[in-house]
């Protein structure tokens, strides 16, 4: 699946996005496994609650099953407007 | 119902001109712009930084649209959001809305920026002196969408 960073997450993380093999069955498990890659990723998802994520470009959560998702996309909370 | 995410500026009264053409039914249209302010807070703001999320950013503006015209009888409405590195001053979003009567439109204006602010995909980073500094999102911001609930 394709992984998108953006913002701070983005600046953190290093890439704007990657394609990734993940057999993780939720968005935490997924972050889960980002977090054991590299200190990069264990740093940028040190505080969940300052991110969100985006399933298929649909908010959604933590606990959302990964199941058929194509797109995953995290990042803090939106500043629009 | 149209928007736009660009990184064009926008001309307020050719965007007002295009919603009302030659109708002869509208009574109110409001009209909301956005600008790079020069400070935040104590700091000095030398330009604004927007990213945001394209594909998404469409999607979720067309549903906030979409949420308003269901929720307010509005004969036409318009969201334009830019992206891309502005400088203070310039114009960042523009909001038209057109209704019969005024309370409609002034609703539904303040409607649609409220949600912009929580829930467009869109980033701001503020330059400064001493560099660039992401804006937090406000809690006032998400208090301000519990009242359209």
């Amino acid at each position: 699946m394709q992984i998108l960073y953006f913002a701070w997450l983005r600046e953190r993380i290093g890439v704007p996005r990657e394609e990734l093999e993940s057999t993780a069955l939720t968005v935490a498990d997924l972050v889960a496994e980002l977090r054991s890659k590299d200190p990069r990723y264990d740093l940028a998802f040190a505080d969940m609650r300052a991110v969100r994520v985006a399933l298929d470009q649909q908010l959604s959560d933590l606990d959302a099953p990964l199941a058929g998702v194509r797109e995953v996309a995290f990042f803090p909370p939106m500043t629009g407007g | 119902m149209s928007v736009s995410v660009q990184a064009q500026d926008f001309d307020i009264a050719t965007e007002i001109a295009a919603l009302t053409g030659a109708r002869k039914d509208i009574g109110a249209v409001v009209t909301f712009t956005g600008l790079v302010r020069d400070t935040a807070g104590h700091e000095t703001i030398t330009d604004l930084e927007l990213e945001h999320y394209p594909g998404m950013t469409e999607y979720a503006l067309d549903m906030i649209e979409i949420k308003a015209n269901t929720r307010w009888k509005l004969q036409a409405s318009r969201i334009i959001h830019r992206y891309g590195k502005l400088p203070v001053g310039a114009q960042i979003v523009l909001v038209v809305v057109a209704a019969p009567h005024r309370k409609d439109a002034f609703e539904a204006a303040e409607f649609i920026m409220d949600y912009l602010k929580s829930e467009a995909p869109f980033w701001k980073k503020e330059g400064t002196p001493g560099g660039g500094k992401w804006v937090d999102a406000q809690a006032r911001d998400l208090d301000a969408l519990k009242r359209w609930s």
